[in-house]
């Protein structure tokens, strides 16, 4: 639960006049310049001589818990889109207990490096009324693009802590809405508030070092500099799970990172 | 006190009353099924007053247009009675109703335009009960029984009865904001629940009170079953829709049976705390003020037990 201050009261208060306005002053977060690349790559580069790697998996200890089915009767366009039931994607697996929507990530050990953000986008499409993918891994300042597929309007509505807030619809057929966070962030929710089911994550990393599961639960961080780092893997429901590894020049070292497996809150 | 009562504008202030109350539905309804931002401009939907009627849109749209229709109704509420009540504290009432509708539209694009932020969600939701019950007192002043000549009577008791009604007024009232605050994520249950115990306990002191003292004085007995029933069915809701949170919380989306609890329970609340104010002013009109229990003057005709 959030912890809301005074001071929140009192900016809730003081923005009133600038709402009521229409001068809110929201400005759009691909305008602002990324907190971690607004400084040129001026810092260590990495040398792909002696770059090594960490592989590993995700894996979920016991039963995965029951999904729930997503009841899309109150849009039909989100109802027709699919030809058998849709269930919550909160846990998804594959053989062996592999876990899906994992972001594993370097949160520490490379100081000294900076990393421009990529300028290829990442895609966030909205299909099925439901986001594709579940769970995005984006780089600080790099562009997504968030594009509708559907028949219907959706809402993407991120809801962070550090980063702004925002909340745009999309028609049908509209052109892709192109937005990118300042700040890192693991990981801010998003979801429509025109069809409550709908809901994702974005991971929002200072580093190119991520890698989000699919249902083989693997995952490669290629191109590491020698060094100690602490991985983490994120996952909405199990939280967060720490190791730290230490890698040579051209070493390759594997890593596993078991989640325990919860009941379903209430069946 | 004694002033023609008007009909017409007394039911008028009726018919504006239950609209508010269907106000109330309409935005608990937004709320338990997550809807409130599904419409990300304010005041029109995109710059049109027909969005597609979809998904959430029909909650929060509904909602802004139900809420358009009482901005209307209060404000010819207003207008009347600032032309034709004779009571000035009457007319100004009908101004406060009016400052509360239209405060309620501004928090209400606030809570939209800020992105619903605890403090301006819940402060909707609370004022949302207070006009209710502005609206609701406005109907019955105007209506005959607060107009015509009452037989007072007197309480002996011990807390007097005036004094509890006006403690438990201000329990409810508060208990509206811990339950607000709850439910736009301000807040965590506990608050509520201790809310709950003091409301709990302060509405059976006052309906007991009223029973044991008033048995024999009809509206002063009414009210003591009205609040009896009410609160009964509130804990009833509260359990049910406190229970309904645990169970889906883990579905990907509002299920109906906590839609209906939380709303029906929100809309509970607003109706426990119209009451209790009834309750109150009812209290305020029939029974003397404790200092004129010493008074000698006292017929015994007047005295209900």
């Amino acid at each position: 639960m959030k912890k809301r201050t005074f001071g929140t009261y009192s900016l809730a208060i003081g923005a009133f006049a600038m709402v009521m306005t229409g001068c809110g002053g929201k400005k759009d977060e691909s305008t602002e310049a990324p907190a971690s690349t607004a400084v040129p790559a001026a810092g260590k580069t990495v040398d792909a001589a002696t770059a090594g790697e960490v592989t590993g998996s995700v894996k979920l200890d016991g039963a995965a818990p029951k999904m729930r089915t997503i009841s899309m009767a109150a849009e039909p366009n989100c109802a027709k889109a699919h030809s058998g039931p849709v269930t919550s994607e909160e846990v998804v697996t594959g053989d062996g207990g592999a876990l899906a929507n994992v972001v594993v990530y370097v949160k520490s050990g490379l100081d000294g490096y900076s990393f421009p953000a990529p300028s290829t986008p990442v895609k966030f499409e909205q299909q099925g009324c439901q986001y594709h993918p579940h769970v995005a891994g984006v780089m600080v300042g790099q562009n997504i693009d968030v594009a509708n597929a559907d028949m219907t309007t959706h809402n993407i509505h991120p809801i962070p802590k550090v980063n702004r807030e925002w909340n745009e619809s999309q028609p049908p057929g509209a052109a892709p809405i192109e937005k990118s966070f300042p700040r890192d962030e693991i990981a801010i929710p998003v979801k429509c508030n025109i069809h409550p089911w709908m809901k994702a994550y974005m991971a929002v990393l200072p580093n190119p070092y991520f890698q989000v599961t699919t249902k083989d639960g693997a995952f490669d961080l290629k191109n590491l500099p020698p060094g100690t780092y602490t991985l983490t893997a994120w996952h909405e429901l199990y939280g967060t799970s720490d190791q730290t590894v230490t890698i040579g020049a051209k070493e390759s070292k594997a890593v596993t990172f078991v989640f325990k497996a919860t009941p379903p809150a209430a069946d | 006190m004694n002033t023609a009562p008007n009909p017409s504008l007394h039911k008028y202030a009726v018919f504006t009353a239950i609209c508010t109350f269907l106000l109330l539905i309409a935005g608990a309804l937004v709320t338990s099924n997550d809807a409130g931002l599904s419409v990300p401009t304010w005041p029109l939907a995109w710059g049109t007053v027909t969005p597609p009627m979809v998904g959430g849109i029909v909650y929060e749209w509904s909602h802004r247009v139900i809420a358009a229709t009482i901005g209307f109704l209060t404000i010819i509420l207003a207008v009347w009675l600032w032309m034709a009540e004779k009571r000035p504290w009457m007319r100004w009432m009908g101004f406060a109703a009016l400052s509360g509708v239209i405060a309620q539209g501004i928090l209400g694009g606030m809570t939209v335009r800020m992105f619903q932020p605890p403090p301006v969600s819940a402060a909707h939701a609370t004022l949302a009960q207070l006009f209710f019950s502005t609206v609701v007192a406005i109907a019955f002043f105007t209506g005959s029984w607060w107009q015509s000549d009452i037989a007072e009577v007197e309480d002996e008791g011990n807390p007097p009865v005036r004094s509890l009604t006006v403690w438990t007024v201000a329990a409810v009232f508060l208990q509206l904001i811990l339950g607000a605050a709850f439910r736009h994520k301000g807040f965590g249950i506990f608050p509520h629940l201790i809310g709950a115990v003091i409301v709990t306990i302060l509405v059976f002191k006052t309906a007991a009170a009223l029973k044991r003292r008033f048995a024999d004085t009809p509206p002063l007995r009414k009210c003591a079953n009205v609040l009896h029933i009410l609160i009964g069915v509130q804990l009833l809701l509260g359990a049910g829709a406190w229970w309904s949170r645990i169970y889906s919380a883990r579905f990907p989306q509002p299920i109906p049976v906590m839609v209906v609890f939380t709303v029906v329970h929100t809309v509970t609340g607003a109706l426990l705390l119209a009451t209790t104010l009834l309750t109150a002013l009812v209290t305020h009109r029939m029974i003397r003020p404790g200092t004129a229990v010493a008074e000698p003057s006292a017929s015994p005709q007047q005295v209900a037990q």
